[in-house]
């Protein structure tokens, strides 16, 4: 079968700093693929290629057979691919509802009754359907990072890339959200997750991409990156990060 | 009592006020058109600097130079005395209406910029990734965030198109200032012109207390 997501031989490089080198990656659809390496190592540019926030070349991506360019079809591929970022980017100006509701009116052409059953469905389904008609900037980080997740399904996309969905977190508030995304796992979307949250990806993906210096340099199922892993370099990072 | 009979005589003022009232709807008028449109024309040119082609970004910018450098006085008698030699003849109202267009929408494109620029990188790209056009980007989610910000300085520009509508008595135009020193000359006597002073204030007094209110209001920050 065809790969939903494919990555063909891309580079990215900032000035002289080779962000991306030579990248190839097919990820099939329904596969959640984590992937993990040290910072710099290209992973948060890697996903950012994939809906074009980042410009690259060479190489080629595409989405569900459709090349990621700029172009006409990005706008579809954008809205077919859901991304949920580090640092939540909500609208602060709207109301939770009123995040989750916009993008499908807009490019979905929903009308306001819909839209809004579909946003509190979704609120409901990430835990914070109370919370709906609060703005972003009264909610905790991590309801902040739900409300995200939720904007991001509202597009009903076909893959959802997650942008160190943690990172910017208390610890304490971690877990509901990965809960969230545990819960998306195989309910057949897509998903490419960039993440430091060892556990979960061992728990979660179907398959891990470690990165350093803008290759992959190891990928498998968790069990043979996590407990066997082959490179020397893995092996590094994995105690690096493990030890603690 | 002679300073009460010169300067605030009133029956002089009586008599006057019909042509300062006529005056002040006159400049309210000139105000009001002015700043409209410097706003839109403010808008446009901030977005063509923004994001146009670099060409049209570097024409806009260099615009919005010209017109932030040029005294108004300079440019509305340049309007009015010199565009006739072209063929272009205005009436003082539309002649002061166009300088007062072109400097406040320099003055308005500049503050749009600013506070286009003030909105955070993650608000474009969240709504790239949901999809969403040009358009949707700008008019959902960053002009709404972007008018808080730049709600204090358009208003302080308003206040400074209001106040400078008052140069419009320089190329005969009726307006408050220009009929308060007709009335003066008329009845040879000062108080129209206290009179005007006193309804500049009257109008843009409350504008410059609502600037202060506006500005301490956002500063508390959003909600």
């Amino acid at each position: 079968m065809a790969p939903f997501i494919s990555i063909k031989g891309v580079s990215k490089s900032y000035d002289k700093f080779l962000a991306l080198d030579n990248v190839s990656l097919d990820i099939a659809a329904g596969e959640v693929v984590c992937i993990i390496g040290p910072s710099g190592s290209g992973k948060s540019t890697l996903v950012r290629c994939v809906n074009l926030l980042e410009q690259f070349g060479p190489g080629e991506i595409s989405v569900g057979g459709v090349p990621v360019r700029a172009g006409k079809e990005l706008a579809a591929v954008r809205a077919d691919v859901g991304m949920v970022f580090q640092s939540f980017n909500l609208f602060p100006h709207l109301t939770v509802k009123r995040n989750v509701m916009l993008a499908p009116m807009r490019t979905r052409k929903l009308d306001e009754a819909t839209a809004s059953e579909r946003a509190l469905t979704l609120l409901k389904r990430v835990g914070i359907a109370e919370q709906a008609d609060k703005y972003p900037g009264q909610l905790s980080g991590g309801q902040q990072q739900r409300v995200a997740i939720a904007r991001a399904l509202a597009m009903e996309p076909k893959a959802l890339l997650f942008d160190e969905p943690t990172s910017a977190l208390d610890p304490e508030m971690v877990g509901e959200v990965l809960d969230v995304m545990r819960g998306l796992a195989h309910t057949g979307v897509t998903m490419i997750v960039v993440t430091h949250e060892m556990g979960f990806a061992r728990q979660v993906a179907d398959r891990v991409i470690v990165m350093e210096g803008g290759r992959i340099i190891e990928a498998g199922t968790p069990t043979e990156v996590f407990d066997h892993p082959k490179q020397q370099r893995t092996q590094d990072f994995l105690k690096a990060v493990l030890a603690h | 009592m002679d300073i009460v009979k010169t300067f605030f005589n009133w029956s002089v003022f009586v008599d006057s006020l019909p042509l300062l009232l006529a005056g002040l709807w006159v400049t309210v008028q000139l105000g009001a058109a002015s700043i409209i449109a410097g706003l839109i024309l403010g808008l446009g040119v901030a977005l063509l600097r923004l994001y146009g082609p670099t060409i049209v970004g570097l024409i806009a910018k260099i615009y919005i130079d010209i017109f932030r450098s040029i005294p108004i006085l300079v440019l509305l008698i340049l309007v009015y005395y010199a565009l006739p030699f072209v063929g272009i003849r205005l009436s003082s109202f539309w002649a002061a209406w166009t300088a007062l267009t072109l400097v406040s929408g320099a003055y308005t494109a500049e503050i749009f910029r600013a506070g286009i620029e003030a909105i955070p990188k993650g608000q474009f790209e969240a709504s790239q990734a949901l999809g969403l056009n040009y358009r949707y980007t700008m008019v959902d989610v960053v002009l709404p965030q972007a008018v808080r910000i730049v709600i204090p300085p358009l208003t302080n520009n308003c206040i400074n198109v209001m106040k400078d509508t008052a140069l419009a008595s320089v190329v005969a135009m009726p307006d408050l200032l220009k009929q308060a020193t007709q009335a003066q000359a008329l009845a040879a006597n000062p108080t129209p012109l206290i009179g005007a002073a006193v309804i500049y204030l009257a109008l843009l007094w409350p504008m410059v207390v609502a600037v202060s209110q506006l500005e301490k209001r956002f500063k508390a920050g959003t909600r």
